[in-house]
């Protein structure tokens, strides 16, 4: 059944939490072969990670991070689905703005990023702006393969059985969506977290990158792999408990995910 | 008994680009009996099904059912030549997804009807493909139709699941008292289902035998069914 754990799924998880064990068992061999201040081991990264969230920095600038780049993904996610669902519905919008997604998915988010700061200043608004600018065109690409890709054979059955317009969109349509939404979801969290900290170096008043940018002044390995430990703890905690769960829940009825 | 519904098609002319399908083609359909239309793949069988069922609209002429236009006619049962079914949803799910009032013990009930006692909760992915088309025509039966269309439902399946199932069309539609048009290749389809034949063929696409069987669908045996396959075959091929 779709909704339950069988153990050869439970034997992949597994498999893929024994797999970070071994990445960090990999970093303390080769940081005890290394013995330089600048590979720390995985221990002394720990410890580390233990003492910045005492002194109360880790935690707000997680948090700061964290809230830009869930108001990013929010509002590009949104923006692009409806920008590649109309693209994906009407050739001739297509047509005419398909180019402008081309360059936005192109163009560098660095000069995105510069540009928005020059605009508007080192503001809030600026950063989560030039973070939409970057992912959306990503989500749209996805979105209009999406609604290109829908089967018309059950365009048919829902027009000769007159489904209503709610009903397709609930039960014929956002179904075979998800996959692409899911995709673009998960594809765009990962370019989220990598934008958000970059803007944050270039400019910003906390958070992760920011906190990141000041321990490269220093060369301070501990400090930037303490907080990219942290951060990536999030990212796998957010993988599992919400990305797979809602994955499973949405696409369980697809063989290679039951 | 419920009561079919009349069909009357009077088709003047469907083009598809320069070539003319269908230029002038009528036939009718009483209420309550079952019409195969028979001929070659490509003839445009399957093409006038879905202008009786509303789907192509892009024609000249009249399509009545009960006097009305597809488009305010009853919707009608489809079954397509697929199962096409929702692979998101269960079987019951599958008939709630076009028919969103039916409730879930009338549901499972039209399932049962169909042979799938214990099959409400199962998906398409977990359903045999004779499961599937069951479904489908427990789907077509679920909007409570006088008129079944039904395009080339036992085609790309084992004989013996074609029997099964064409044993099950022909139950439910006595049962029923549907009014149904079968659009079939095959001449078996036709022998055992229909209570009249039409043969169509050329193009542009014309009556070429229009054929009432006289023994009754429960009364025809296996030499019944061989005689008028092997009508059927002649009246194709000349």
């Amino acid at each position: 059944m779709a909704g339950s754990r069988t153990p050869k799924r439970q034997g992949k998880i597994g498999l893929e939490w024994f797999s970070i064990l071994l990445l960090l068992a990999l970093w303390q061999v080769i940081s005890m072969l290394v013995q330089h201040r600048l590979f720390p081991s995985p221990i002394v990264v720990f410890i580390e990670v233990y003492d910045l969230a005492r002194e109360g920095l880790l935690f707000p600038d997680l948090a700061k991070t964290l809230s830009r780049a869930a108001a990013a993904f929010v509002v590009a996610m949104v923006a692009g689905i409806v920008i590649g669902s109309v693209l994906g519905r009407f050739r001739s919008l297509d047509g005419l703005f398909g180019n402008w997604v081309l360059i936005g998915l192109n163009i560098p988010a660095i000069v995105v990023a510069i540009t928005f700061y020059i605009w508007f200043g080192l503001t809030e608004f600026a950063l989560i702006i030039a973070v939409v600018v970057n992912k959306a065109p990503l989500v749209s690409v996805a979105m209009r393969e999406g609604v290109r890709d829908l089967d018309y054979g059950l365009s048919e059955l829902a027009h000769v059985y007159r489904v209503s317009f709610w009903q397709r969109v609930q039960k014929f349509i956002v179904p075979q969506l998800m996959p692409y939404v899911l995709t673009a979801a998960r594809t765009g969290l990962s370019l989220i977290w990598k934008i958000v900290l970059v803007f944050e170096v270039l400019g910003s008043d906390g958070g992760v990158g920011f906190r990141i940018g000041l321990f490269f002044q220093h060369f301070d390995m501990k400090g930037i792999l303490a907080y990219t430990v942290a951060f990536m703890a999030v990212v796998i905690l957010f993988e599992y408990g919400v990305l797979r769960r809602l994955e499973h829940r949405v696409l369980g009825w697809r063989p290679a995910q039951s | 008994m419920a009561t079919g519904a009349k069909l009357i098609a009077d088709i003047k002319e469907k083009s598809f680009g320069e070539e003319a399908l269908f230029d002038g083609l009528r036939f009718e359909v009483p209420a309550g009996q079952v019409v195969a239309l028979i001929g070659p793949s490509g003839v445009g069988k399957s093409t006038l099904l879905r202008m009786i069922g509303g789907i192509d609209p892009d024609y000249e002429g009249d399509i009545l059912i009960d006097d009305l236009v597809p488009a305010d006619a009853e919707v009608p049962g489809f079954v397509f030549q697929d199962p096409r079914l929702l692979p998101w949803e269960t079987a019951l799910g599958n008939l709630l997804a076009v028919k969103p009032d039916l409730a879930d013990d009338e549901g499972r009930q039209l399932l049962v009807n169909v042979g799938l006692d214990a099959a409400e909760n199962l998906r398409p992915g977990e359903l045999s493909g004779g499961m599937q088309r069951r479904v489908a025509l427990a789907r077509a039966l679920a909007v409570s139709s006088r008129l079944l269309l039904l395009d080339e439902p036992f085609v790309s399946i084992d004989r013996k699941l074609a029997r099964e199932l064409q044993a099950l069309v022909a139950s439910v539609v006595d049962r029923l008292g549907l009014t149904v048009l079968l659009v079939t290749h095959d001449p078996y389809d036709a022998a055992v289902l229909a209570d009249r034949v039409i043969t169509l063929r050329g193009r542009p696409v014309r009556v070429v035998d229009d054929m009432a069987l006289d023994t009754p669908r429960a009364a025809r045996n296996a030499d019944h069914v061989a005689a008028i396959v092997s009508e059927l075959d002649m009246g194709m091929r000349e």
